[in-house]
């Protein structure tokens, strides 16, 4: 059934790459560094051609018909590997918390669900927890910037992403957070939520980049791209400069590629 | 209540231009929040405690009819009376015909969020009756005609400038400033220790019904709930079918989960329990003891998907956690309960009608599940009402419409690839100068208040498709 046992030779685990819709339209370069990581700490990396999205904003908008179709077909995508691996806490939440709820009583795909709900990590959780990776000596010294963690909600409550990202961080490159006030609490994306209630939402990312300025941030991290261009959109639209990142790109010692808040040309 | 709930986003706003209201909240946030964290951390088995609260509950709420009938007699046993209200009507009618048999000119009120919900002080005072409000939050915004905008502290929203002024309005102060607290506090104190003695009715809520021995449990931290309970002829308690517990230690039970989740202290100043009329050789307490039991849609959520809302215990920290809730306050909910949890009660109690923007004030940032001390699995039910407000068509149609059509292109992969590969470049061009979009067709309330950040240009699965091409035919 796995894929792993068409290339018995091989016993590096074979890892399918969710790469979710945002990555894939708005940064490719976060996949690109998702890739390089995961096989740095021993991985061997597919991507599905077939892949989309994992529905979530039809789920959170009450679509439950649809976004059971859309479930049905990540899980039959991504069952043949090892693992499922996505660097965004809100769609490998999708994944692990809410498919087996919104395929449960469902003759054979509740427990497909469930299956694939066990194999699916958030990148960082996944490169810490299950591969253990570490590296013996820092790869590169990012040190000489002021960096933020905002721990984006999904990541953090239903992933449990909190100190992996951090620990990698220190341990790859070198880098200590600068830790903001209420870095656990949400920056107004919530999907949708930004789009039909723009002005609560503006109120809550206003709250957010007060936070990361108190604490003279330079770069603000972050493992989720919905919650990073809500800020970086934010950020741009009130002019000021702090830059915001994935913490993949960062990972991968990808400080030379322009930041989402980048300038243009 | 009557319910403003539809005008949500209106009142929202509002509220974010309100500085002062702005001011409070933010106290408000990282202080209730620090306490009780605070209070927690000193309770090492706090988890435990929370476990066996919801054991307790999950336990009445599976025995429900059994324990509200065992209530019923126990408290006929000690000489009280129990009325059933199906609707918010009932209760405030049941309530009236108590008032006006006993002739009672003046009522005292300890808080009461189920007299919020019903509306009671409109009907009695309709029915030319007095009623005075003796909780001091709730005294405060009966000067100021307002509802409540916190279930614990309902005049949280008010700056102590504010009160002073009320006061000044109101009180017959001469020649004496307001200026501390304290001198708040006094000041309300004289005034209502008048009312306390002159009452003929007293009607509080209840925190627990405690159906062993028939007596409701009431948690203050002012001691105006006793002196509303024992002073005047009649006590009448108004509760919710689903604050019934089996014994007093169930009720004990949630009082320690509910206590520091609440208010961050380990206890309440005061904890009382009261049942029955006066016995011979009592030395306080009321001539007639009744209690009114709201069903108000209870036994419907009972039966359904939202029946782990009962477990609530209104404690409020899902309020106090809620980025919404803290951003707005508690008056652009519209109706008597607000963040997460009003969001689940006010559409189901009041209809989706008019509430359905309430479920959708809400980012999913799960917060409120997470320090939910009952474990209602807030985010899960709020969706659920999003689900029905689809059902219902209540969704705007260009939302409705348009995420439709994006689930339906999920499961094409090849238009869907196309399409991303032609939009990602679209919106490239588009943000070429400035690095960023300031504003797009779809979707525009993104870019009401930020700009849409530019793509790199190329979809991810393109460019891996091009390298492994690549690397395929280098290997060659
Ligand atoms: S839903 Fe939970 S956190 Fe909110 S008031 Fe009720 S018990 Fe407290």
């Amino acid at each position: 059934m796995t894929k792993k046992s068409d290339d018995q030779k091989n016993s590096k685990p074979l890892v399918g790459l969710f790469i979710t819709c945002l990555v894939d339209l708005m940064r490719p370069s976060v996949g690109f560094a998702t890739v390089e990581l995961l096989e740095q700490a021993g991985c061997r990396v597919e991507v599905p051609e077939e892949q989309t999205c994992c529905g979530k904003p039809g789920y959170n908008s009450g679509d439950l018909a649809n976004a059971r179709d859309v479930a049905k077909r990540v899980i039959e995508i991504f069952e043949p590997y090892d693992y499922v691996v996505v660097p965004s806490g809100s769609c490998a939440g999708m994944i692990s918390r809410h498919y087996p709820k919104l395929l449960a009583g469902i003759p054979r795909w509740e427990n497909r669900a469930e299956v694939l709900a066990e194999k699916c990590f958030e990148l960082t959780g996944f490169l810490t927890d299950v591969m253990g990776f570490t590296a013996p000596a820092p790869l590169s010294d990012l040190s000489g910037r002021t960096f933020t963690y905002h721990d984006t909600c999904t990541g953090l409550r239903e992933m449990r992403v909190k100190a992996q990202p951090r620990q990698l961080l220190r341990n790859l490159r070198n880098v200590e957070i600068t830790e903001m006030k209420g870095t656990e609490e949400c920056c107004g994306f919530g999907g949708t939520f930004a789009a039909k209630m723009p002005d609560i939402s503006r109120h809550m990312v206003d709250a957010k980049i007060r936070r990361a300025e108190d604490a003279g941030a330079q770069i603000i991290l972050g493992g989720d791209m919905g919650c990073l261009m809500n800020i970086a959109g934010r950020m741009k639209r009130l002019g000021k400069d702090i830059e915001v990142r994935h913490v993949a790109e960062v990972l991968a010692g990808r400080l030379d590629i322009p930041a989402i808040n980048g300038k243009g040309e | 209540m009557e319910s403003k709930s539809s005008e949500f986003l209106a009142r929202s706003s509002e509220a974010m231009r309100d500085e002062h209201l702005q001011s409070v909240l933010n106290k408000l946030r990282a202080g209730l929040e620090y306490k009780r964290k605070a209070a927690i951390l000193k309770i090492p088995n706090f988890e435990e405690l929370k476990e066996h609260a919801r054991a307790v509950k999950d336990h009445t709420l599976a025995n429900l009819d059994h324990y509200l009938e065992e209530f019923e007699s126990s408290v006929i046993e000690s000489g009280g009376h129990v009325h059933w209200a199906r609707t918010s009507a009932d209760l405030n009618r049941i309530a009236l015909e108590i008032c006006q048999k006993a002739g009672a000119l003046r009522v005292t009120k300890s808080k009461s969020m189920i007299a919020e919900e019903t509306g009671l002080n409109t009907v009695l005072e309709e029915a030319g009756i007095e009623v005075t409000e003796t909780d001091l939050g709730e005294y405060i915004i009966q000067l100021a005609e307002e509802p409540p905008s916190h279930i614990i502290g309902p005049a949280i929203h008010k700056t102590k400038q504010q009160v002073i002024d009320l006061f000044k309005n109101h009180h017959d102060l001469g020649e004496r400033e307001l200026e501390s607290v304290k001198s708040i506090v006094d000041e309300a104190r004289k005034v209502l220790r008048d009312k306390f003695c002159n009452a003929d009715v007293g009607i509080t809520g209840a925190n627990f019904l405690v159906a062993e021995t028939g007596r409701i449990g009431l948690v203050t931290n002012e001691g105006n709930g006793d002196l509303t309970a024992t002073l005047p002829r009649v006590h009448i308690a108004v509760a919710s079918i689903e604050k019934v517990v089996p014994t007093p230690e169930d009720a004990s039970a949630l009082l320690r989960v509910l206590v520091p989740s609440a208010t961050g202290q380990p206890i309440t100043s005061y904890v009382s329990f009261f049942g029955g009329p006066r016995k011979q050789g009592d030395p306080d307490g009321p001539e007639e003891f009744h209690v009114i039991l709201l069903d108000n849609n209870r036994t419907d959520m009972l039966a359904g998907e939202f029946r782990d809302m009962l477990r609530c215990i209104r404690c409020a920290t899902c309020l106090n956690h809620c980025p919404v809730y803290t951003s707005v306050g508690g008056h652009a909910y519209g109706w008597v309960y607000p963040g997460p949890m009003g969001s689940v009660l006010t559409p189901l109690m009041t209809g989706m009608g008019k509430a359905h923007l309430l479920p959708n004030a809400c980012s999913s940032c799960g917060r409120c599940e997470e320090v939910c001390p009952m474990g209602v699995p807030l985010p899960d039910m709020l969706r659920q009402l999003r689900t029905i407000e689809r059902e219902q068509g209540l969704t705007p149609a260009g939302w409705r419409w348009g995420l439709t059509a994006f689930m339906k292109l999920l499961q094409h992969p090849r238009i869907y690839h196309l399409g991303a590969r032609w939009t990602t470049a679209a919106l490239k061009r588009m943000g070429k100068k400035r690095g960023s979009i300031a504003s797009i067709p779809v979707g525009s309330g993104w870019t009401k208040v930020r700009e849409l950040p530019s793509p790199e240009g190329r979809t991810f699965q393109d460019l891996w498709r091009q390298k492994n091409r690549k690397g395929a035919s280098g290997n060659e």
